[in-house]
């Protein structure tokens, strides 16, 4: 194993080597330096093109310039980064990088999370229902998405959601009609993927429209959208109700112990809701208010379901353990995403907001002062319309991906066996079929992130976003090899290490795989 | 069910046919390839023969580049009829509209669709030249041939496609549209390569591979005659898939400024162009990306109809409605046979 890994990390940096050799030689050919210069009038043309070509060094070989460049990038792998600089403004490449890598990965994992999670979930339900009318319109979706011109999209979103989004939100009230559409499309939508015979869907399809609807006209008469909050009662509701859907999933609601951990885990959640917002109090007033402190008091949440869950005990312990983290995920985040509603109100009343939260241009408000809640509030809607259009392309990928591979593990002898074992259609799906059509999303993944990342170009473009798509765009239209450069070893980096994860994942989750050193 | 009967129809359907008739019988009877073909071939021919290409003249009184008199704004004289809910249906002088100099929209428009599929014909003949040539030779001698030809790929596929063509796009810089295309088609051929790979390595164990090198045939006869016919369905469905992303491609680094270059006339182009101007002329950035999606959206289609055209597995499965009457008819005629009940869809 340990050779094998070696082996694949030394071939990465023969690949890494060799492409910005063939890449540094090809920018140098594609970019020209001296363009302004060729139709300047000015009377020192010639002194300026000689000085330009000295300080450049163009007029020594290709070669002898790229080593001096690699011997610049290999001190990043020791600490002493220098990537040169930007001969227009004389500006260090590795100071113009450090706030556009972190832009961009912020964008990309965004997007690519998002677009897993639901492109995962509508992959399992329409291949689960294959033929079905929900399944063609799942495809037919998946197509529009996969034609769609991501930089029109963009524009789009920008001009289009931006404005009507806000325009709703300075005066949010939602017309009858459009309650009565939506109900319809969640409960046609919930019933045609549970599917069932019709009386079952006639259930199925008014029960949900029958919640839609009353969550509506909720929102509607407590001006739900203007001052949004979740509050104890709906936190309470829908903390055993994914207390009981995540048991469904995991083990089924016969497993009483998983069940009972799962439900203690919702109640805990339910019982901290108040003495967390005295915590983020004073947290905020001993200065530890931040994203460290978020992310260790939902790593604590998780560490201690999973010991509900082993309290619990039993034959099983294990699958209780599960359960309990897995509704601990979405009970962490119902507290946290309360606490940050109850800052919406300020948020938007705030003078450089004025009212119109949605944000179109850069990753976030200049000059705008407030706490962390502020602040967060601020990157999400900054990240909002960005993040919708990567996800859009993504998502489709990743629908027919998880359709096709789960298709195909539904017709394999194993799942016929499982059938005739007599076990239940959760368990065959979720513990049989689900597990192993999600193993080759693992080597889907990487790919897919070198796409996003080639999308991020145009929705940093398009959006404003200074990171390193946009950094690539204006430097190769401005002539500048230092920065090009930075953001194709950065990318080219990123995707071997990717690779290389998917690698190991790969022979980790399945045991066919054999790593031959 | 105990012996699975074979489909009745299925046998007799494609008995006799080549495969290529098969193929064909099979795309024109799935609707969403049909559908495409047809949108295709309408907004070809519209692009085409509208502006004219090759030094021919189109029919249409416009051309992409002259720019004229402005009339009413440069709004669209194309309305929808009354039942529509327009004014009536009208096609008027400038259809989709005129830019803020005058030149006509659809005619601008018209050209940069036909930029968009030239270049997505010489995006697809060229990758898929290259990947089946890359992916036969290391698919067929395995070996150091593999190796090498399958590390360049790995070289190719470390950055997005959408970066190396930008740096490309910056090199062909202002030498039009073909060498883009050429310069895209060098960088889009590393999925298809592996795919014929992939499928060679699979092929040259089979008998007959051994039955033609006993008969003495070449290695090149036997990739040319014995292997390639056995692979074409996963080149000529992944072209085709290739084709959408071509075009995508192209329209992207238009928009970045690395694709087509002015006089050339890009959909891409036109989007970026008249993106600032979408408060007061929203139509000069609808049509361009309709027609974006359209082109992108058939094509699409066209691929998942061959992918099905191509799969033996593939065999049309009858509505549930068709299979209830056929499990009533088969209760009344034979009473006395087993009748199960519909299970679950997923079984």
């Amino acid at each position: 194993m340990i050779v094998f890994f070696v082996k694949r990390l030394l071939m990465s940096l023969v690949v890494v080597l060799v492409s910005t050799l063939v890449m540094y030689v090809v920018v140098d050919q594609a970019i020209d330096p001296l363009e302004d210069l060729r139709t300047s009038t000015a009377p020192n043309v010639e002194d300026q093109i000689a000085n330009r070509v000295a300080e450049l060094r163009l007029d020594e070989p290709v070669l002898m310039r790229y080593l001096s460049w690699l011997r610049g990038a290999s001190g990043c792998l020791y600490g002493s980064c220098d990537l040169g600089e930007n001969w227009r403004t004389n500006q260090q490449v590795t100071s113009l990088l450090s706030g556009a890598v972190v832009t961009t990965i912020q964008l990309v994992t965004a997007a690519t999370v998002l677009a897993i999670l639901l492109g995962v979930v509508v992959g399992i339900v329409s291949a689960l229902r294959q033929y079905s009318g929900l399944d063609y319109s799942v495809t037919l979706l998946s197509f529009l998405f996969f034609s769609l011109p991501v930089f029109w999209v963009a524009v789009l979103a920008k001009v289009f959601l931006a404005i009507d989004a806000n325009d709703f939100l300075a005066r949010p009230h939602i017309p009858p009609i459009v309650i009565v559409l939506m109900a319809l499309g969640v409960g046609v939508v919930v019933s045609s993927a549970l599917a069932g015979p019709a009386p079952a869907r006639l259930r199925n399809l008014l029960v949900p429209a029958a919640v839609t609807v009353g969550l509506l006209v909720y929102v509607n008469l407590t001006d739900w959208l203007t001052d949004p909050s979740i509050g104890i009662v709906m936190i309470a509701v829908s903390s055993v109700g994914s207390a009981l859907l995540m048991t469904a999933l995991s083990t089924g609601l016969r497993n009483r112990r998983a069940l009972l951990s799962a439900l203690t885990v919702a109640a805990v959640g339910v019982g901290l809701w108040w003495p967390m917002l005295y915590l983020w109090i004073h947290a905020s007033t001993a200065g530890l208010l931040g994203w460290p402190l978020v992310l260790t008091l939902f790593a604590l949440a998780l560490a201690v379901s999973a010991g509900i869950g082993c309290a619990w005990g039993g034959p099983d312990r294990a699958r209780s353990a599960r359960t309990a983290v897995l509704t601990a995920v979405p009970v962490s985040l119902m507290l946290f995403v309360d606490r940050l509603m109850r800052s919406w109100d300020l948020y938007t009343d705030n003078p450089v907001i004025k009212g119109r939260p949605i944000a179109t241009l850069g990753r976030a408000t200049p000059n705008l002062d407030g706490d962390f809640w502020i602040q967060t509030i601020d990157t999400f809607t900054h990240l909002l319309l960005p993040t919708v259009t990567l996800v859009l392309v993504s998502f489709a990928s990743y629908t027919r991906f998880t359709r096709s591979s789960m298709l195909e593990v539904m017709s394999q002898d194993y799942i016929r066996t499982a059938r005739s074992k007599g076990l239940n259609e959760r368990t065959v799906v979720m513990r049989h079929a689900f597990r192993n059509a999600l193993l080759p999303l693992a080597s889907i993944v990487p790919i897919d992130i070198i796409t996003l990342l080639g999308g991020a170009v145009l929705t940093e473009t398009v959006f404003g976003w200074f990171g390193m798509g946009q950094l690539f765009v204006t430097s190769l239209d401005g002539n500048q090899q230092d920065p090009v450069m930075a953001y194709i070893v950065i990318v080219g980096v990123l995707a071997v290490l990717a690779n290389i994860v998917s690698d190991l994942a790969y022979a980790a989750l399945d045991p066919r795989i054999r790593v031959s050193a | 069910m105990t012996t699975p009967e074979p489909v009745p129809g299925e046998g007799r359907e494609v008995e006799g046919l080549s495969q290529g008739q098969i193929v064909r019988r099979r795309l024109i009877r799935h609707r969403g390839a049909l559908a495409g073909l047809l949108t295709l071939t309408v907004v070809a021919v519209l692009a085409y023969t509208s502006v004219g290409t090759l030094g021919l003249p189109g029919w249409w009184k416009w051309d992409s580049f002259t720019p004229g008199d402005v009339h009413d704004g440069g709004s669209p004289t194309l309305s929808l009829p009354r039942w529509l809910g327009g004014r009536g249906f009208a096609i008027g002088d400038h259809p989709f509209g005129q830019d803020e100099i005058g030149r006509d929209a659809f005619a601008r428009t018209m050209k940069g669709t036909q930029t968009s599929l030239n270049v997505m014909v010489v995006v697809i003949v060229l990758a898929a030249l290259i990947g089946m040539g890359v992916g036969a030779l290391a698919g067929y001698f395995r070996g150091w041939v593999d190796q090498l030809l399958m590390r360049t790929t790995d070289l190719f596929i470390t950055f997005p496609v959408i970066v190396i063509g930008a740096v490309l796009g910056k090199l062909a810089g202002g030498a039009g549209a073909f060498w883009l295309a050429v310069a895209l088609g060098c960088i889009t051929w590393t999925a298809l390569a592996r795919l014929v790979r992939g499928e060679f390595l699979a092929l040259r164990e089979r008998e007959f591979v051994d039955a033609a090198k006993v008969a003495g045939a070449s290695s090149f006869r036997i990739m040319r005659k014995h292997l390639l016919p056995n692979a074409i369905g996963v080149v000529i469905v992944n072209t085709t898939l290739l084709a959408s992303t071509a075009v995508l491609l192209e329209t992207s680094l238009s928009f970045l400024g690395f694709g087509v270059q002015p006089p050339g006339v890009s959909l891409g182009t036109m989007i970026a162009e008249y993106q600032s101007a979408f408060s007061t002329r929203p139509w000069l950035f609808w049509w361009p990306g309709l027609f974006i999606v359209l082109v992108a959206l058939s094509v699409n289609f066209i691929g998942d109809g061959l992918r099905d055209a191509f799969d033996p597995r593939q065999r049309r499965v009858p509505s549930r409605r068709a299979m209830d009457r056929a499990a009533r008819q088969s209760v009344v005629t034979r009473p006395a046979a087993a009748h199960e009940p519909l299970d679950s869809p997923g079984a």
